[in-house]
This record gives C-alpha cells, sequence and structure tokens, in this order.
C-alpha cells in the first residue's frame, strides 16, 4: 500500500504530533482535524480551530493481527488498539512495548513516535505516533 | 559569557542481545568476547524503530524537562552515522515532531561517533554569539557491526538530545577543548552496508591518543585535575577502553561508573557520551563538576568540563524515564529475532 | 411511488474460478436472469452494475458500459451505471435501480454485481478489501479489515459476555447450509473444533471466522410491479429498502458494538414495509466475519442487544428456527465476490419466496430480509422483500 508523498506529507501534524480540531461552538475535540463538527454542523464552520491532543489515553477494543500487509511482515503479530483519548476523540494505533496476552481494556496508554512504513527501500519512510503503555 | 545545558533527554530501545547469543551463532564463546569488552547486553532497535525515532524520543524527553517554548530553538543538529536517509536530514522531522518548525535552522551531521558533541560545540558558538536562544544537539545512532565481525558484539542503538543556551542553564560548560586528527581507523564508504575498521590499530594510535591528549589539553585549559571532578565520561566503544583511559588518567572507579553505560546498552556510537553524560545529570546535584571526552573514529575527540547549577533543581528530572531505568526496562530476543528486526533477513521487495 | 418486482434472477457458482474473467462472470448471471424473467433484450430500459474495486482487481474501470457490451446490448445504447458502496454495492444498485422504476423513468432494469478477485494474490486481495475502510487513520497504522471487525468483537465479547464458541456456531451454522448450496464456495460442513483451532487471523478472529476471497456474478430483473405479471406468475415484491451510512472509521462510531447504519437502514426498510422482524422467515445478512453476523441480528432485531452469540449457539438462526439466517450459506459458506453479495443475497431471498431453494428451503417463506455492509459498517442497505399474492 504505497502511499505518494504529499498524500502522506499533508499529514503530518496529525501523525507527528496528534494534532486534531476543537469545536469554537460547543468545545468538541476531534482527531483527525474536521472542518465541521459533528455535533454542531453548520454553527461551527469558520470556527473549529487547531488543538493538539495531550498523547494520553485508555483501550477501548484491541486485537493482534496475525495477517497483514507486506508492509508489517516485519512485526508480526503486532497489537492494533482503539484509543480514547483523555480529551474524550478515539483513534487506531499499534500498541507497542507491551505482550499481547499482557493487552488489557481499560490500560492507560500514551502516545509514542515509530517509523509506520515505506515506500520500498528506495522510497520515503513514514513517521507517526503508535501508542505504548504509560510509563513504559 | 557561559554556555550550557539547560535539558537533555536520552532514549535506549528496549530490546537486548546477549554477546553469548551472538558467539552461538558464528562458533565463537562469546560470553568469554563479552567480558573481554565488558559488555553483558546491547540494546537492539524494533523494526519501527530507527536514528530518526531514537532523535525524535530523546528530543522529546529533553523539552518534557523544561518549560521552554520549542519555537524559540533556533538550531538542530544530529549527529549520527546511521541517519536513515543519505540525503534527506534527521534534524527536520526531529524539529517538526517537537514543533519546532519552521523559523530555525537543521542539518545532520557526521563524524563517526562524535558527531554529536560536534553539534553541541556548534550550538554553544550560536547561542554565546547571541544568533539564537536555544540550540539542540542530538547523538543517535543504529549502527551495525557485519554479521560475525568483532564489532557485532558491542553495535547497539540509542541516542540522547541536549538543550543548550546562556540561559536556564542546568550544567555550565566552562571549557571545550578539541583534538583531531587525519587517522583512517574506522570507516564507511558511501553505499556499503556495514562499516570496516583497522582492527587493533582503532586502539592506541586511534582511540587512547585522542581521547587521552584531548583529556590533558582540557585539563590544561581548565587548570584542573582528576580528583577536582565529581564524575567522568569518555566515549564508549566498549567496556574496556574506557576504563583504562580513566585510569591512565589518574581518575577513580567510581568517578567513572556512573556514565559508563556501555556495559548494560553496548555501543551507541553517536549516543556514546551523551547518553553517558545524560545518566549522570539524571543523578548530579548542584555543583558537582563533570570531564568528558567523546570520541571519534577518523579520528577526533571532543572534550568538556562541565559544572553542574542550582538550576538543575528546576529541571523535570522524572518527566520521562531515567537512563538507569531505560536500561533495567528491557528484554532479550534471540540471533533469529535481531537478524530480522536489523534487516539481515533478504526479504522480497514489499 | 410505483411499487417494484423482482421478475428474474440468476447468478454464477461462486469460487476461485480460474478459467473465468470479470466480463464472464458479469454476462453469464446477467443472461440467467434475463432468461429467468423471459423479457427480450428490447425490454431493457437500462443496466446498473455494482462492483466495490474492479479498478484495483483487475485494472478496469467503466465496468458498467463493459458488461452490456459483452452482454450482446451495446447497439441498444442503454443507460449503465456502476454503483460504489463499498461491500454494499450491489445492495445500493438494487436500490437506485428500485428508485429509478418506482420514479417512472423506467419499466425494466437489470441490475448486476460482480467481482474477480482471483487474479492479485490473497494479500493484495485483503489490502484491495481494507481499502473501504479509512486509509488514512486505520489502515496506515496496521489496522487491517479483520483486524477492525476484531476489535468490535473483542468489545462485544467486553461487553456482553460473549465466547469465541458463540462466534463459531456462525460458520459452523452457515458451512452446514452451504453443504445444501449446489452453487457455494463451500459446500462441506465444519466442526466447531476446526473453527476454534484455525489460525489467528486478528485475535479473536481465526481464518475460519472470515469470509473467502471469491469470484462471482449475481443479477436480477426489476420490473414495475404493475407490469410483473407480463412476464412471470411467480413476482416477488420489493416491500421496504432502508439505507443508512456511518462515520467511516470504526474509532469515531457511537458505539462500537452496535452498527448504527444496520439499525437505521433496518428501521427505514421495516417502516416502509409496514412490518416487524417478526413477520420475516429469512434473511441473508452480512457475515463477512462471524462477528458481523451477531451484529446483524442484533441490529436488526431478531434477538435482543448482545444475545446473538447465544441465539446463534441456540439454533435460533439455524434453517427453519425462529428466523433461518442465510440459508445460502452466507457470505461464509457461498463466497464473497464483493461486488455479487447484495445482489446474490437478493438472488437467494426470491429463490426463497419462489420456493426454489431446493435442500435449504425455509419452510413456509413469505418475507425475505437482504442485509448488507460497506466497510465495516459505514454503509448499510436493507431490503424487504415479499411473495407476490
Amino acid at each position: 500500500m504505497t502511499q505518494a508523498i504529499p498524500r502522506f506529507w499533508r499529514e503530518i501534524q496529525s501523525r507527528y504530533n496528534l494534532v486534531g480540531s476543537k469545536c469554537g461552538s460547543c468545545g468538541k475535540v476531534d482527531f483527525p482535524p474536521r472542518a465541521v463538527c459533528p455535533d454542531c454542523g453548520r454553527k461551527s464552520i469558520g470556527k473549529m480551530q487547531s488543538f493538539k491532543l495531550c498523547g494520553k489515553g485508555t483501550v477501548v477494543t484491541y486485537t493482534t493481527i496475525y495477517d497483514a500487509p507486506s508492509q508489517f511482515d516485519m512485526q508480526k503479530p503486532y497489537v492494533m488498539a482503539i484509543v480514547e483519548m483523555d480529551e474524550g476523540v478515539r483513534l487506531t494505533t499499534q500498541l507497542i512495548n507491551v505482550k499481547p496476552e499482557d493487552v488489557k481494556i481499560g490500560m492507560k496508554v500514551q502516545a509514542t513516535f515509530r517509523k509506520l512504513g515505506q515506500d520500498g527501500e528506495a522510497g520515503v519512510i513514514h513517521y507517526g505516533y503508535k501508542f505504548r503503555p504509560a510509563g513504559s | 559569557m557561559k554556555a550550557g545545558i539547560v535539558s537533555y533527554g536520552a532514549y535506549i530501545p528496549r530490546y537486548r542481545i546477549a554477546p553469548k547469543t551472538i558467539g552461538a551463532v558464528w562458533g565463537n564463546d562469546g560470553e568469554a568476547m563479552g567480558r573481554n569488552l565488558n559488555i553483558r547486553a546491547k540494546s537492539v532497535p524494533g523494526p519501527d524503530e530507527d536514528v530518526i525515532t531514537i532523535s525524535v524520543e530523546a528530543a522529546r524527553a529533553c523539552m518534557a524537562k523544561v518549560s521552554i517554548e520549542p519555537t524559540d530553538i533556533g538550531a538542530i543538529y544530529v549527529g549520527s552515522e546511521s541517519h536513515p536517509y543519505a540525503v534527506k536530514p534527521t534534524a527536520t522531522i526531529v524539529a517538526e515532531a517537537i514543533g519546532a518548525t519552521p523559523v530555525l535552522t537543521a542539518a545532520d551531521f557526521e563524524f563517526a561517533c562524535k558527531a554529536g558533541t560536534a553539534a553541541i560545540q556548534t550550538t554553544m558558538g550560536l547561542t554565546i554569539s547571541k544568533m539564537m536562544k536555544y540550540g539542540m544537539a542530538v547523538g543517535a545512532d543504529t549502527s551495525q557491526g557485519a554479521p560475525g565481525d568483532a564489532l557485532e558484539y558491542s553495535a547497539s542503538a540509542g541516542g540522547a538530545a541536549l538543550l543548550v543556551g546562556t540561559d536556564h542553564v542546568a550544567a555550565e560548560i566552562n571549557h571545550t577543548v578539541s583534538y583531531t586528527t587525519d587517522t583512517p581507523d574506522f570507516w564507511r564508504r558511501e553505499g556499503q552496508r556495514y562499516p570496516s575498521h583497522g582492527g587493533r590499530f582503532t586502539g592506541e594510535p586511534a582511540y587512547f591518543k585522542h581521547v587521552v591528549s584531548c583529556a590533558q589539553l582540557l585539563f590544561k585549559r581548565a587548570g584542573s585535575q582528576p580528583q577536582d571532578y565529581d564524575y567522568a565520561v569518555f566515549h564508549q566503544p566498549n567496556g574496556k577502553f574506557p576504563v583504562r583511559a580513566a585510569k591512565q588518567l589518574g581518575f577513580k572507579d567510581a568517578q567513572v561508573d556512573t556514565g559508563l553505560c556501555v556495559r548494560d546498552i553496548g555501543n551507541t556510537y553517536s549516543g556514546a557520551i551523551m547518553v553517558g553524560l545524560s545518566a549522570i545529570l539524571d543523578e548530579a546535584e548542584p555543583g558537582d563538576r563533570i570531564f568528558a571526552v567523546g570520541y571519534g573514529s577518523g579520528a577526533g575527540s571532543d572534550g568538556f568540563d562541565i559544572t553542574v547549577t542550582d538550576a538543575i533543581s528546576k529541571l523535570r528530572r522524572d518527566a520521562t524515564p531515567t537512563v538507569k531505568r531505560m536500561i533495567e526496562t528491557h528484554e532479550f530476543i534471540d540471533y533469529a529475532t535481531y537478524a530480522k528486526f536489523r534487516g539481515k533477513i533478504l526479504l522480497r521487495e514489499a | 411511488m410505483r411499487e417494484v418486482a423482482v421478475i428474474g434472477v440468476g447468478e454464477t457458482e461462486f469460487g476461485e474460478l480460474w478459467d473465468r474473467s470479470f466480463r464472464d462472470l458479469g454476462i453469464e448471471a446477467g443472461l440467467k436472469a434475463i432468461q429467468d424473467a423471459k423479457i427480450a433484450s428490447e425490454d431493457i430500459d437500462a443496466v446498473y452494475i455494482g462492483n466495490m474495486s474492479a479498478g484495483k482487481f483487475i485494472d478496469q474501470e467503466h465496468v458498467s458500459a463493459l458488461v452490456a457490451d459483452y452482454a450482446g446490448l451495446a447497439d441498444r445504447h442503454l443507460p449503465t451505471v456502476r454503483v460504489e458502496g463499498g461491500g454494499a454495492c450491489g445492495a445500493v444498485a438494487l436500490l437506485q435501480a428500485r428508485l429509478a422504476i418506482a420514479s417512472g423513468m423506467y419499466d425494466i432494469v437489470v441490475v448486476g454485481g460482480a467481482e474477480k478477485m482471483t487474479d492479485v494474490g490473497d494479500v493484495q486481495a485483503a489490502e484491495i478489501l481494507s481499502s473501504t475502510a479509512d486509509q488514512e487513520w486505520e489502515s496506515v497504522f496496521g489496522a487491517t479489515f479483520a483486524g477492525l471487525y476484531a476489535m468490535m468483537a473483542r468489545r462485544h465479547m467486553h461487553e456482553y459476555g460473549t465466547k469465541r464458541e458463540h462466534l463459531a456456531a456462525v460458520a459452523v451454522k452457515n458451512h452446514k447450509n452451504g453443504s445444501l448450496n449446489p452453487e457455494a464456495q463451500f459446500q462441506k460442513e465444519i466442526t466447531l473444533e476446526t473453527v476454534l483451532n484455525s489460525p489467528m487471523v486478528a485475535d479473536p478472529l481465526g481464518m475460519f471466522d472470515c469470509a473467502p476471497l471469491s469470484d462471482g456474478a449475481a443479477a436480477v430483473v426489476l420490473c414495475a410491479a404493475d407490469r410483473a405479471r407480463k412476464f412471470t406468475d411467480a413476482p416477488v415484491l420489493l416491500k421496504g429498502s432502508g439505507q443508512a451510512s456511518d462515520f467511516l472509521a470504526v474509532h469515531d462510531r457511537r458505539d462500537l458494538t452496535t452498527m448504527d447504519a444496520t439499525v437505521i437502514a433496518g428501521k427505514r426498510a421495516f417502516q416502509e414495509a409496514k412490518l416487524e422482524p417478526k413477520d420475516v422467515q429469512v434473511a441473508e445478512v452480512h457475515d463477512n466475519f462471524t462477528i458481523s453476523e451477531i451484529l446483524a441480528i442484533e441490529d436488526l432485531r431478531f434477538v435482543e442487544k448482545g444475545k446473538g452469540g447465544p441465539a446463534t449457539a441456540d439454533g435460533l438462526t439455524a434453517l427453519n428456527g425462529k428466523v433461518s439466517v442465510n440459508p445460502s450459506g452466507g457470505l461464509k459458506a457461498r463466497g464473497q465476490p464483493v461486488g455479487a453479495t447484495g445482489v446474490a443475497q437478493a438472488v437467494e431471498i426470491v429463490r426463497q419466496l419462489r420456493g426454489d431453494a431446493g435442500k435449504r428451503q425455509v419452510a413456509g417463506a413469505r418475507r425475505g430480509l437482504t442485509h448488507t455492509l460497506g466497510g465495516t459498517g459505514a454503509t448499510a442497505v436493507v431490503h424487504i422483500f415479499e411473495r407476490g399474492a
């Protein structure tokens, strides 16, 4: 699954630094940033502000991936999770530094910076967030 | 006016491999090899780690200890001999990942294992001259020894970042000196996967000559002697060279012990002396004095005479794991996993 | 709105059909449906094709014109429409065709669904399937399609005590039904142990919790109900249709164990048909993974929320159970040529309501339902069919 260069590049702020958006009308936080608040609709247009997540969250659900695209061959098996961030918004991420059998729903995790993939040996390398157990 | 260390942060990958495990694959007595090198284990980066991720982790750990706006950083230099890109800077990614962009200068440095200390000296000059408020110097590596080569027992991964400036200084750099000659003891040619070295030539005419000469210059410049220092840290390609150099210079084991991380994590190359220095800063008290001499093949040494200030107590040193804690948090892997993680297995193109 | 009836159905066998191309499959299903409807090519007003990703699977876009062309309809210059909606594309095509007839614009429309998945390797095919999930915020990070469903399964287990055995019961039931369907990809029964011991794909889903990759096509002929008797004595009426969407990424959804799109699509369809779930005897639901069927029977209100697992294990959804779910074998055993799915489900329900389903016939089937998902549930379509009086 190769990613065109600009397609990844334009998401760098969100992928590196968890930059989402906050609705200037109701205060709801979204990640990645949205142009329209799903709760406020038209009222929110032009009021969405850039907002950086704190990087801490809780595991809502998870799975261990055994069959993966070739990009992830080196890491199999690996853990994926849906994490609810302290700001309330949820995201999908890989969990690292933890054995599959030790992952629990409700576990506290924090964001870290890892290599996500690359466009082959000669291509651009993509970086972004993965999560690890808090304090690890 | 003096520049100094405003903050610091280190990062060591969690995976380890033992010399015995490596020796078993190549028909060597790995345990004896480890004893001889004074290395119990070496750190191994995960399959999703490289110099860029290690530098970002270190830089973030550095910024987590202080309340300084990343946009006040005027320069980021990353020293490494294993930058993931031959062309395309590591430093820009670090800058973006700590929110320091876009008004700053950035570049990657290379001088074997002392590219990070060269970056410290550069940022000292830039901040003393008031060209900028702060500069960040990073030293990190994921260097590799060729499979079966003696280097394979020590070449590891890790790095550290120092925030350098002239205010909020937690450890003042009183003096810095360098000692540089053309000595081809260790190199990697463009396009080559693994470095080459001159075997025993890397010892006396290379490491020892430069480290000891630089240290003597530093004593002279500072008007100091070994007993004036609470800590001493040297470049540590293995656990033997720095101990011998320290002894030769008149330091005691107790002064060297804290910064001698190589015994538990191996040689982190550009990261080595900076990780050692970070381990010292993790526990140093105001007034403590530190003697640091790095070394890079090719060859040169950078020396630093450092005094810890009262400001160290204002650093949030518990914001991220200490070097000691990162050394303790580890997972041993076998050679097959190590070979997989380090890309030593030939794969079909993804 | 004019009432719409199904007057003809056809499908290919499903499976790894090495010797047949996308064109071959589309034409075979279409011609069978046309023959079944006993219409002539002059009777056809338009062709709608459900196809998920021919562009990625066989490098061919513009497949609506292609299918009409190879079906011998090129010189009739018919309007042809290709509909995309992830795995729900066939069901969406059916809905759009229904609307076109209901509006009075067309009288007879052929709706086809087709996918040729085995011209690429299976790893690549799995990647193409996952392109209906959120590529930028799920797939890039390593979440596979199975992985996303596995996370719903894990949460369902956490909230309702569902067990792997309950998931496995879906696979066992659908393989049993598939063994009675001569066109199914898998016509062999399996045991609970086979499912439980199959290699893990994405914990808690093993290989036998996942529907296969398949080639295949299906087609139905829709006709304005007032004209249907001209062609058939057994028209099947499309009584209600509902379609709904939801957040593209699973993590943004209100509840990880409820597919709101299914709930809403179901409500809309039942409301239009003026029926209740209890009025339906047979349902073809989207079981691309075992957990999907459990969520579907809950969200369509055939069983109480959270009870889908035990209900399946207790046989409530078995052939001639309280409601017969996936008598064809479902995606799990009949096969999963994605674009064909929604149409093939309609073909099965029509056969059941006509009493033509052979060994898998649901006794007394008068009303049936199809439920089709796009992606991980960002699209859901429900159609309700009734045997013509």
